[in-house]
This record gives C-alpha cells, structure tokens and sequence, in this order.
C-alpha cells in the first residue's frame, strides 16, 4: 500500500483505431471507479475528462490498433511518456477487426466507402501497438473483461504480475459445467484454441465461441479446422472463422492463409 | 485542451478551437473562426481514423452481420445488432414473433439506460455544474454519483442478462437470440429495476434544474414513430415537417453530402438540408408515447413539447431513461417466452433495411446477400453523422449569440454544445473523415 505523503501514480488512457468499448470498461467498474480513482490519479483519459494533466505517466492503457502515419507516430509519443505500458483489447493487441484490410488491398476498400478518396490517409495495414513499440502486458478479449482489467491494473501498481492465465475457453467451460458443444451437438466451435477470460460466454448461451479473446498459448488450429471439416465446414467457411476478431494474430492468421491457399 | 491567450477578453477576431474534444466517444474537435466580431465558420471535425466496414462485411456470411457491426461502437452495440438483424430477416422474408420481439425491446432498454445514464451524468452533467469530469464532480456530490453508477450498472445487467455481457452482447442472432434465460432471471431484475425507475426520476428532477445556455433552434426533427409504441425497433420514419416514408425509402429522400466548407460527408435531407435526430426528436415527436409515469414526472418538472433548446436534450436522456426503466419492468411483468430462441430460413438474394433508434439516433442499415447469403454491399448511416451538420448550425449560432462571452468559457460552452448531441465519432467515423485545417 501506498502511504499518504507519497504521490499517486499517474495513470493514462490512449485511444487508437477503435470502437471506444474496452476504455469503456474501465466506466463499466461501477462498483471500483470511485475507490480507484481515489487511490490514483487519473491524468489523461479525454473519454471522461476535459482535464489534461502532462505526463510522464506510471501507467499508460492503449486502446486501438494503428492505422494511419500520425498514429505511428504518437504512439511512440505515447511510449516514451509512459513507465508501464500495458494494451488493451483486440485492436491493440491483435489490429481489430479492422485488420481485416490487411487480407485484401486498401486502396480498393476506399472508394467502397468514401466518396472523396483524396481525404483519406490510411496505411496499408492495421497493426497491434507490439508491432510499433515494447508493451510491458497485453490484456485480451473483444471487449476485454473489466474484472482481468482491474487484476492488471492492481497488479502493476503494487509491483506483482497480472494472474491471468493463459489457457483456453475449453477450460472455463469444464469449470462452468457447459457440455461441449462441439461434441454433443456438432457446434463449431473456436474454444481449443482461444483464450480463456471471458468466462466461455458464447457457450453458456448455446453458441460455439468465435475468438473474441485470440490465440490462446501454442494452440493447435491445424488439428481445429481438421474437426471442423469434418463437421461439413468448407474451407472459406472455416478460413472465415479463423479470420474475425482476432484474425491477425498470428496463430489464426498462418491458419487463415493456410485454408486460403488450400482453397486456391 | 482550450487554448486559452486573453483568458477574460472576449473575442472580436480570432479562432476557438478544441483539439481534442474530451468526454464523447472517439476522437474529434471543433474549431469557430472569427472575424470583426462576426462568426464566419464553425466545424466540428472527425479526425478518428476511418475503419473501412462496409468493405470488408463484403464477402463474409450474412449471420455475422450483427456482430461485426456491433464493433463500430462500444457504447451502443445493441442498435448495431438490430438494424443489422432486421435488414437481413427482411431478405430472408423473416417475421419475428411478438414474444421475441419484445425481447428485443428489453434488450435495447437495457443499452438505453447505460448509454444514457453514461452520457447523462458521467459526460455531459460536469458541464453544467463546471467540472471537468464526473471523478471532478463526485468529490462534491458523491451520493449523486454513486445513484449514476449504479443506474448504469441496472441497465449493463439488463444486457448483461438478455445479452450475455454489457459491451458487444454475443446472445443476438438474425431471427432472435441464441438462447432465452430463465423467466426466474429476468424477474430477479424487478427490484433493482424499480430502483432504477425511481433513481432516474430523481435524474429528471436534478437535471431540469440545471441552468440552460439560451439557444433556440427551427429545427427539422427526424425518428422512427410506431402506432403503438414510443419507437425503438422499427417504424416509419416521419418529420416535423411532413416526412412520412418507410426506412426502406431512406435514400430517395437522404443523401450525403459533400460539404465544400468542411470536407466532410454530412448526411441532409435532399429537399431541405441539415436535420436533427436523437433523444430531442423522439420526444418532440412521440411525446404521447411515453408512459403516463413519464409524462407526469415531465409534466411535474414543467417539461413538455415543443423544446427546441439542444441543451436541454440532458433532460429528455433523463426521461427517456426513466422510460427505459419503465418500459423494462412492463416487458417483464407481461412476459411471454417465445416458443423457440429464434426463427430461421435459408438464404436467398435480395437487398434488406434495417433501422432502429440508437440512444444517440436513427441507425440505418442497407444489405445486398447473394444466394448463397453472402453479403454483396453494405451500407450503414450512424446518427451521429445525420447530426454532424446540425452540430456545426448549433455552434454557429451559438458563438453569434454569445460573442461577448470570455474565450475561455464560450470554448467550454462550445464542448457543452457538442456534448448536447452525445456525439460518438467512434460510429460516424467508419465512413468520415475530415482532414484538420492547419492554417
């Protein structure tokens, strides 16, 4: 615990490409921002605040994935500000759905979209925040969970390691007491190959899990989409779901560009 | 950040300009120009990077619409998810049955309570009583904040239930759910939804107190209006000043234009320009729909249409709430379980529309599915880009009337302007861009 006379840390929230939702969990904590906000100092946070206090900051979230020049260059901004940096969510951590560009060529997508193309400064691809700078930790989930937001934001200001672990959706279901899906009724599901952290909500709501958290440690897709052939899946329906929230990380992304050229 | 030179004098020539504009969703500023005393323009501009949706929905199955497009917001996933459902169940010749419809309903009860008591007391209320944040404001008025806290978390439950979590639910499919809770759970949300109705009174009467900056604007009011219901789900789409079309009908009377001034796409009404949905619209138009209890405590805080103030919409997002909250409890009070969690049909080409009322406005949605129920094209109009241009009339006028104003605390009052239409640049921006003038 910190004493009285010492400062309190500094904490900050950065926005990147995104849809605003996992900055919004820390809103979401209704029962913990009040306490939290009276043991740090919330210095940066534009969703919440008009007050901007400079850094250097203890602790930086970053939501969002890169997308444009001027973001490629602030996040280094953002990381030279901050002593801890952690990312938050799928599009920092993964490039978001929006990394989904990253399959085909931007520059058809543009005129799909806009109708003066010449005001659009977009690069090539999305990317994750690890691509650009050092992240100290990256929390998972589209949206990410706010209860493994509050562990690793109580970890690291109090000098211990998140205890997160980093096993998969299958296990929650076992724990929750879900009959597997895939195996009682032929669901396709994603859960042997994502992580755990959502508390295997897709399941529990008779619905196969569709990644929302990424790759889980050294997961074994090759030996998924096998089981999903043989559940009548095609091959661009199973590159399909391996290409979603998470589709850039790379377990999903060497899976995905495996059936595609399988499929060419 | 105000940029803040002769912090008391007021300006006869010089630019506001907020970079970076706190407390909405997403990344925008606002920038009025100003010469001898007389405003010459007023942007509000989107500098969020644009994320390309509607091309890459293309190619992928049809059942993923709803969850794909919830990812354009974070705050009001839910009116993503519906537009997109209906617009498909319409090519796929769906009808949905009343119980599951209902269901619908109270899920998107549940967003309006969290979206608007976030934007209510948690973005837009530290303006009116000059704090910065609500964190600012909860060292004066802890127990307000706390009541605002939890009247979030009642509508984050209602989601949570119905939704299988708050931010981008995974429970909503094409033709209904993919599973109904128990009648057990949703009655265990009686009592803290009956405290939410009454907590949102109380909002009522807290924030019809607050003091209003003077602005009155003729406004062309647009929402969704159902013959039995004030409107969520569907509709027709009418006016105040005589439209009356079907959504499917949206883009023969709509367009996006491309304004020389700003650089930016704007949606207007063809025939008349610059148009205002959301929370103001609803109300002014389907007032008679809310419920008797709304209607009283509006009539108790002497609050009834025509309002024509865009700051006073903080207190129809207070009623609304509180209709919300109502409007949940009668759901689950008559509730019927639906035989099945949702109806199906095969594929098959066509081109669908979708359009539901987000907290912040009418969310269109338009597919074209190929037969194998892939999508060919999509397009999605948010409500924060229908009001955009309306944004920019508001602060114009605004900054005219209020030129003698310190800089310092007519900037402030410009954010506040802004925050009237809880902005979220995060949806808007999907297919806006404007660049910054650096002059």
């Amino acid at each position: 615990m910190k004493t009285s006379t010492q400062p309190k840390p500094k904490i900050a929230v950065w926005k990147f490409a995104s849809c605003d939702g996992c900055q919004l969990s820390l809103l979401d904590c209704e029962d913990e921002i009040l306490a939290l906000a009276g043991s740090v100092e919330i210095a940066y946070f534009p969703e919440a605040s008009r007050a901007f206090v400079k850094g250097p900051y203890d602790l930086s979230l970053v939501e969002g994935s890169i997308t444009t020049p001027h973001d490629a260059e602030r996040i280094h901004k953002v990381r030279r500000s901050s002593r801890v940096l952690i990312t938050i969510g799928a599009c920092a951590t993964a490039g978001g759905i929006q990394a989904l560009r990253n399959f085909s060529d931007v520059n058809d997508y543009i005129p799909m979209v806009y109708a003066s193309p010449e005001y659009i400064t977009t690069l090539k691809k999305s990317t994750p925040i690890n691509e650009h700078v050092y992240v100290d930790y990256e929390l998972r989930g589209c949206p990410i969970s706010k209860h493994q937001l509050l562990e690793v934001l109580n970890a690291y200001l109090n000098g211990r390691k998140p205890n997160i672990v980093p096993r998969s959706v299958c296990m929650e279901c076992k724990a929750g007491g879900n009959p597997c899906l895939m195996v009682a009724e032929g669901i396709p599901c994603l859960g042997p190959v994502t992580q755990a952290g959502c508390g295997a909500i897709c399941p529990s709501y008779h619905r196969g899990c569709f990644g929302c958290f990424g790759p889980k440690e050294t997961p074994n897709t090759a030996s998924l989409s096998d089981w999903f052939s043989r559940l009548g899946l095609s091959k661009p329906a199973i590159l399909q779901q391996f290409r979603g929230y998470n589709g850039y990380a790379e377990p999903f992304r060497k899976e995905s560009e495996i059936l595609e050229y399988e499929s060419e | 950040m105000p940029t803040t030179k002769h912090k008391s004098a007021a300006l006869k020539s010089g630019t506001i300009k907020v970079d970076y504009l706190a407390r909405v969703e997403g990344e925008g500023a606002l920038w009025v120009k100003i010469r001898k005393n007389k405003v010459v323009d007023a942007k509000f501009k989107i500098f969020e990077p644009p994320r390309f949706f509607e091309a890459f929905l293309r190619g992928r199955d049809y059942r993923e619409a709803p969850d794909i497009t919830a990812r354009i917001c974070g705050i009001c996933p839910v009116a993503y998810q519906m537009s997109a459902s209906q617009a498909m169940e319409q090519i796929l010749g769906l009808e949905i049955p009343e119980p599951l419809r209902r269901l619908r309903r109270l899920l998107y009860c549940g967003e309006w309570i969290q979206s608007h008591a976030l934007h209510v007391y948690m973005l837009h209320a530290p303006d009116f009583l000059g704090y910065e944040s609500v964190l600012h404001m909860a060292k004066d008025f802890r127990p307000l904040v706390e009541e605002a806290l939890q009247l979030k978390k009642t509508g984050n439950a209602l989601m949570e239930l119905l939704g299988g979590r708050a931010i981008h639910p995974i429970n909503v499919t094409v033709g209904g759910f993919y599973k109904i809770p128990p009648v057990s759970a949703f009655r265990a949300l009686g009592d803290s939804l009956k405290w939410a109705r009454d907590a949102a009174v109380r909002m009522v009467q807290v924030v019809s107190d607050f003091p209003f900056p003077q602005l009155e604007r003729d406004y062309e009011f647009v929402a969704l209006h159902h013959p039995d219901e004030y409107a969520i789900l569907d509709g027709r789409l009418i006016s105040n000043r005589g439209l009356d079309i079907a959504a499917g009908d949206y883009e023969k009377h709509f367009e996006e234009q491309h304004a020389a001034h700003s650089n930016a796409l704007q949606s207007v009404l063809k025939a008349r320009g610059a148009y205002h949905v959301g929370p103001l619209a609803r109300f002014n138009l389907n007032y008679e729909q809310l419920s008797p209890l709304c209607r009283e405590v509006a009539e108790s805080v002497r609050f009834t249409p025509p309002c024509c103030n865009p700051f006073q919409s903080i207190i129809v997002r207070s009623l609304e709430t509180l209709y919300a909250c109502d409007e949940a409890l009668r759901i689950i009070d008559e509730l019927e379980m639906p035989d099945a969690p949702r109806v199906s049909a095969a594929p098959r080409a066509g081109t669908g529309y979708g359009c539901t009322e987000a907290p912040r406005g009418i969310c269109w949605h338009k597919y074209t599915l190929d037969e194998t129920g892939h999508i060919q094209l999509a397009k999605i109009v948010p409500p924060t880009s229908q009001n955009q241009k309306t944004i920019e009339d508001d602060l114009f006028d605004f900054v005219s009337c209020h030129i003698d104003m310190p800089k310092e605390q007519l900037t402030w009052a410009c954010e506040q302007a802004v925050r009237n239409y809880d902005p979220c640049i995060s949806c808007a921006t999907h297919f806006l861009r404007l660049d910054i003038d650096r002059e």
